[in-house]
């Protein structure tokens, strides 16, 4: 028995690999964690971390598409779990990058939601445990204690909605610990909403715990953080395990190449910067001071579109202070993790979220807030919330394409203007198979409704719309997301032949580094609502990722060392 | 085949089909005149059609099933008995309109040939900035309720009726026909239109048929129709006019909006103008929609009369095939057709089969077992 | 701080002005205080139960229960069975009850599917399910009663042999519950006369000095709705209680802690059905007449009307809401018709302004709360951005 225990370990997986829809996201995934362990998981977005999860804790999402390749063993006994309730139950406990917390509820009410202490009472064993009251004090001690165990102070009675973000992150690991039976806790970003004394508290709290023999998987994208704190590195990247290394092996240098990089890299697969009539220092002209030498140069060309201090409501996509400049014909690129504000900076500047700061198109100052304003400076956008904000789902391809310029501008209508105009269905629906044909749009024809078609065949009537506003700027958020190889090619090779074709000014935001860098001429990476900083596509895969991980600092330091 | 139709009408509306179906078939059997029915039922169709006519706007625009149709009706209300009020008046303007302007087809014997039909454009023509003003505050109020609008609206109109109420009581109206003989004032419950414009359109160009085929010796078809023509042709004029409507640029953003707000906003349409734009034609096609429901009924229903007319139009459009979200013209014909249908078909038939009147009953259940059925329909997300 | 003052007024406009009116109409009125405090508690007796039964949907955060108007029917078929079996006084209302609970307990859980298949707009839906039933309800009552549910007794049929009648008189059970304990309260100088008249029958009597005329008070009745306020009262304390708070403010963090989120919304529907059941029966055995195909209806409307002039929101409603708005709702109800008619010289006026007074009240919390719900959303997130300023 004995024996046992010391061989098997607490989780092991084994070839775990997931498909879905013919789309491959997890590929021969094999690891395991011992008691105590703290392991660090490095992952770009789309990875296939989230999945990984997913499939550990029985989501539906999981069962529902198929289920899984693999076997995943606890204590070496082989499970299969087919809802997060069994996962729970056996001892893993997950803390997810949104609260789940009930806002209305105080600490202790959270932290015991569906566990909490009862008085034994007659009632109870006649018609069940609903029926019993809660052990008020009881319930306290227990939240108590567990708050204590994390080392924070916070009010057992404070209720949640009022409570500052990183306060609701504890209340979240606090539930986790309270579990008796917790044995494995998974930790999704846990430090990314606190603040440095705040992250502090919670790794000295998580590495106690780890000692009591609590196995901790931690998702994190700061590097130096995962580094100091982390026993073990597990990277993923395109659903595969690229390295499963002790952290002190790995330099942090090493991880970002890793985690973002390919192996092969060909020089002449990146775009290069566009020649422009800038110095140098084009690169990052957000850093350059308005009154510097370079700034003077700068009026001789207006550049397309010119961002100062932009910061955009979105909601976790919030952009605090973003400037950057963006040449006529430039494929200009914006990456990052999610969650960092990449995407609220498309949708800040096309009015449809609440920003502010100035934005000036060709030199003019574009009024903020109102989508009418953007589109009637011939800047046409497509969302990366396709069925949300892009796509009339219930209505037919042709209005879906040709909606936008027939409200902006007035085309596709019969009659005389302002007085009585009807829409001219055989323009909408000819415009509508031009595009139908051009981009290869798969659909039984114009009248069909978008909601019926495919992911690719949707974000190319996306695109379509987009194009049929013949703009001179066009902001694409994620254009990729969620679309099939084939498609995902033909979409970009659209795009970067619009460009060459029209000479119209592209802005694509988006979480797939590869992509950016394969059709831009320069990468913004977002980080924490801000530019990290702006790089040539053919800069080292790395660089990239230094960047993404918030290590530009640490990047500086290095080349002037060098 | 029959699946796909199965599919896209959907089994209440089959059924339904199907019961009102059965009904004309029993109607000869059990001596209910086939023939009447068709024609109550084409009649009591041109009635209530521009009431459900209304509710079109508002679905397209995202603002829901109208239960604030009463709103419009009071407007429609306030023009009708404003135009019996003023009668004399407005016809005394016009004609002193004609002396001055010199309009020389404007005569005393123009006015008083065409009287009645004078009252009834009146009337509408009154109603409509009623309509409108109540139409665009109706609208700012559902704006800043989003999501209740259908909850909020049913009681804004059981509110704004039994406001009227009191209104009605005493407001200063001083023509006799329409005022309570003993007290003096306030105006009494029903007012008859008879000598204004009652049957105004019922009985233009009316297609009036009446004979007797004698098919055998024992077996005589009494067939005696009279078609509401010019009923008909006004409800097609309004249905063109939205149909034309929802087809221009406004149009267009309207559906949008409704389809899918954050589409049209990204796509530079301000939403909630759309939105109020819709409530305010609905209120006004719900004003004019009483109106045309007066001349075929005879009476002006004032206080607690349109406290539940927004139900069976509500329950018509949905039996025609709409949604909560999506409405057309179609849906419209065929669902007050069927509606209408079975309100006449069913007490006639059942009265001459179990000898009682469950007609109440089966209008309960048919019209808000629909709205039922819209309301927990799967809306996709 | 204006925003504050703002939240303030907006929870408390409504019983503000219903108190306002009724400062207003009571004065103009000319009752005079004996004469409004019987009243008072006679109808506090009647509905309070009824109001009451409103609180749980709430508090599980389906909003008012429109619906409510299904247990009343349940509660009315019980009573006409009991008239038709002519089980009298109280055991009459048990049976009643008891007839009516499993009526009401299969109607909840019809009513609770459909309202988790109308999520977020369970209210438009319990209300027109309300209308839907009352179509089944007359269906049962105007044609099934009589031929299929046999109903011998001729006083409750119709004519024509089958269906109940319009009225149906409860006097088996009238105000059975309200004096089961009598209760008198007098002054001091009307005792002698009081017990003068009723020589015959015992009271409790309670003597106040300062006191004039007789007032009756319903003891037994305002013992059985103590008993639901501490049901109420403990409910809130149970772990039920607890889910259904939870599940009130998000369905998906409830589900994801396992919950059974929607078994316990259909659970809250039930209980309300229910003690919608017995609420009716109570109210009817004050009433002493069942008009039967209105009675449920006016019974809905009014509770809800009552609750939200306590004070009371969509998702919030305490006992208190409870009280203070059966008990300004009523005042208005009394006064209303009379200081129509000594202003402007007609009842009517008041009979219509009183109605209006009850939709209009719903229609203001209706809109108040959606307002206030949308512009918290608007709130949080900018505090949401303001905190990651920081």
């Amino acid at each position: 028995m004995s024996e046992n225990v010391i061989n098997t370990s607490l989780l092991r997986l084994e070839h775990i690999g997931k498909e879905f829809y013919g789309n491959r996201v997890l590929n021969d995934i094999s690891f395991s964690i011992e008691a105590g362990e703290i392991l660090g998981l490095i992952g770009e977005n789309g990875a296939g971390k989230s999945t990984l999860l997913n499939i550990l804790f029985g989501m539906p999402v999981i069962n529902s598409t198929g289920g899984h390749e693999g076997r995943i063993y606890i204590d070496g006994q082989p499970v299969n779990f087919t809802s997060p309730q069994q996962a729970l139950a056996a001892g893993i406990g997950m803390v997810h990058q949104e609260f789940s917390l009930i806002p209305g509820f105080t600490a202790t009410e959270n932290i015991l939601l569906n566990r909490e202490v009862l008085n034994g009472s007659l009632l109870r064993y006649l018609f069940g445990k609903r029926l019993a009251t809660l052990d008020r004090e009881a319930m306290r001690q227990r939240a108590m204690k567990a708050i204590n165990t994390l080392g924070v102070h916070i009010s057992t009675d404070m209720v949640v909605s009022e409570m500052p973000v990183g306060y609701k992150q504890f209340i979240e690991i606090a539930r986790e610990i309270d579990r008796k039976h917790t044995r494995l806790l998974f930790l999704d970003e846990p430090t990314a909403v606190l603040t440095e004394t705040e992250a502090e508290i919670l790794i000295t709290a998580l590495k106690k715990l780890a000692r009591e023999g609590i196995a901790i998987v931690f998702i994190s994208h700061r590097l130096e953080e995962i580094k100091a704190f982390c026993n073990r590195i597990i990277i993923l990247r395109d659903g595969n395990l690229i390295t499963d290394q002790p952290a002190n092996e790995l330099s942090t240098k090493r991880i970002a190449s890793l985690m973002v990089g390919r192996n092969n890299e060909q020089k002449d697969f990146y775009a290069e910067p566009i020649k422009l009539d800038k110095s140098e220092d084009k690169d990052e002209p957000d850093t350059s001071a308005p009154d510097s030498p370079d700034a003077k140069k700068k009026k001789k060309k207006k550049p397309a579109l010119k961002v100062e201090n932009l910061w955009v409501d979105m909601p976790g996509e919030t952009v605090l202070d973003v400037s950057f400049e963006v040449m006529r014909g430039e494929i200009f690129g914006i990456g990052g993790l999610a969650g960092q504000g990449k995407l609220g900076i498309p949708n800040g500047i096309m009015g449809l979220y609440p920003a502010g700061g100035k934005v000036r198109v060709f030199g003019k100052k574009l009024h903020l807030n109102k989508p009418r304003n953007a589109l009637n400076r011939e800047m046409a956008f497509v969302s990366e919330d396709r069925r949300g904000v892009g796509l009339l789902l219930d209505e037919p391809l042709d209005w879906n394409i040709t909606f936008t310029a027939m409200q902006m501008q007035g085309k596709f209508l019969l009659g005389i203007p302002h007085i009585f105009q009807i829409r001219n269905e055989i323009a909408m629906a000819s415009e509508a198979r031009k595009y139908i044909k051009a981009l290869d749009i798969k659909c039984t024809g114009p009248s069909q409704k978008a909601g019926e078609l495919s992911g690719g065949n949707q974000q190319k009537v996306c695109l379509a719309r987009a194009f049929a506003l013949e703009p001179n700027i066009l902001l694409i958020c994620e254009p990729t997301r969620g679309i099939d190889i084939g498609a995902k090619n033909l979409v970009l090779d659209t795009l970067r032949q619009y460009n060459k074709e029209h000479n119209t000014t592209i802005i694509i935001t988006s979480s797939e580094l590869e992509e950016l860098r394969s059709i831009c001429n320069r990468v913004a990476i977002v980080g924490g609502g801000k530019i990290a900083g702006v790089l040539p596509a053919s800069a080292p895969a790395e660089d990239f990722g230094l960047l993404m991980m918030g290590q530009m600092r640490q990047q500086e330091n290095e080349n002037e060392e060098a | 085949m029959i699946k796909n139709f199965i599919a896209k009408a959907g089994w209440p509306r089959i059924i339904i089909g199907l019961f009102l179906l059965a009904l004309f078939i029993t109607a000869p059997f059990v001596g209910v005149n086939f023939f009447t029915s068709l024609n109550n039922t084409i009649v009591r169709f041109g009635m209530n059609s521009v009431l459900v006519l209304a509710m079109i706007p508002m679905i397209q625009a995202g603002c829901g099933l109208n239960f604030g149709l009463p709103l419009g009706i009071i407007a429609g209300l306030l023009g009708a008995t404003l135009s019996i009020e003023f009668n004399e008046k407005i016809l005394e303007l016009l004609l002193q309109c004609a002396t001055q302007y010199k309009i020389s087809w404007l005569t005393e014997e123009f006015l008083t040939l065409h009287r009645e039909a004078i009252g009834f454009a009146s009337a509408i023509i009154i109603a409509i900035p009623f309509a409108a003003v109540l139409g665009w505050l109706y609208g700012k109020l559902l704006n800043r309720v989003k999501g209740d609008e259908m909850m909020i609206a049913t009681y804004v109109g059981f509110s704004s009726v039994s406001f009227m109420c009191i209104a009605w009581l005493l407001l200063p109206y001083k023509h006799p026909t329409m005022i309570w003989g003993y007290a003096g004032h306030g105006l009494r419950t029903t007012i008859s239109v008879d000598g204004y414009w009652l049957h105004i359109l019922n009985d233009w160009l009316a297609i009036n048929f009446k004979e007797d085929i004698v098919l055998s010796d024992s077996l005589t078809l009494n067939v005696n129709l009279s078609i509401p023509t010019g009923m008909l042709i006004f409800f097609a004029a309004m249905a063109l006019f939205v149909w034309l409507f929802m087809r221009t640029k406004t149009g267009t953003a309207m559906t949008a909006a409704g389809s899918n707000p954050e589409f049209a906003r990204a796509s530079g349409v301000n939403v909630d103008k759309m939105r109020t734009i819709s409530v305010v034609m609905s209120t006004i096609l719900g004003a004019v929609g009483i109106i045309v429901y007066q001349q075929s009924f005879g009476f002006i229903q004032l206080y607690m009369g349109p406290f539940y007319m927004a139900l069976p139009a509500v329950a018509s459009i949905l039996l025609g095939g709409a949604s909560v979200n999506k409405a057309t013209i179609l849906n419209v014909i065929v669902g007050t057709f069927l509606f209408q249908g079975i309100l006449t078909m069913t007490p006639s038939v059942f009265n001459s089969l179990f000898q009682t009147d469950m007609s109440e009953v089966i209008r309960l259940i048919v019209s808000n077992g629909m709205i039922l059925y819209a309301l927990t329909r799967k809306v996709r997300a | 701080m204006i925003r504050k003052f703002f939240d303030i007024v907006a929870a408390n406009a409504v019983p503000a002005v219903f108190i306002i009116i009724s400062a207003f109409a009571i004065p103009l009125s000319g009752f005079s205080t004996g004469y409004l405090i019987q009243e008072l508690l006679t109808r506090i007796g009647r509905n309070a139960f009824l109001i009451l039964s409103l609180l749980i949907p709430i508090m599980a955060g389906m909003g008012l229960n429109f619906g409510m108007v299904l247990g009343a029917m349940a509660g009315q078929i019980g009573l006409l069975l009991i008239c038709d079996w002519k089980i009298a006084g109280i055991p009459g209302m048990l049976s009643a009850c008891l007839i009516g609970t499993p009526i009401a307990i299969i109607l909840g859980i019809f009513c609770g599917h459909i309202l988790n298949r109308a999520k977020g707009r369970e209210m438009v839906t319990s209300y027109i399910l309300g209308f839907f039933m009352n179509g089944i309800y007359q269906l049962v009552v105007l044609y099934l009663m009589g031929p299929v549910i046999p109903i011998t007794n001729p006083s409750l049929l119709l004519s024509r042999g089958y269906g109940v009648r319009n009225a149906v008189s409860l006097s088996g059970i009238r105000a059975q519950l309200d004096n089961l304990i009598p209760t008198v309260i007098t002054g001091t100088e009307g005792t002698q006369q009081f017990l003068n008249i009723n020589a015959d029958s015992s009271f409790f009597l309670i003597q106040l000095p300062f006191f004039e005329g007789t007032i009756k008070i319903p003891l037994a009745t305002f013992i059985v709705i103590a008993l639901f306020c501490v049901f109420i009262i403990w409910f809130r304390k149970t772990k039920l209680g607890q889910d259904m708070r939870a599940v009130a403010q998000s369905q998906s963090v409830a589900d994801s802690a396992g919950i059974a989120v929607n078994r316990t919304r259909i659970i809250a529907i039930v209980i309300s059905t229910v003690l919608a059941c017995y609420g009716q029966i109570i109210y009817l055995q004050n009433m002493g007449t069942l008009n039967t195909y209105n009675s449920h209806d006016q019974a809905g409307m009014f509770s809800i009307a009552a609750l939200l002039i306590g004070g009371a929101s969509v998702s919030h409603a305490s006992i208190a809401n409870v009280f203070v708005g059966v008990i300004l709702f009523h005042l208005m109800f009394i006064v209303a018709p009379m200081a129509g008619k000594n202003l402007i010289g007609e009842a009517q006026i008041g009979e219509y302004f009183r109605v209006f007074v009850s939709y209009g009240v719903i229609a203001l919390a209706l809109v108040l709360h959606a307002w206030k719900r949308n512009r918290e959303q608007e709130a949080n997130r900018r505090t949401l951005r303001e905190a990651l300023k920081k």
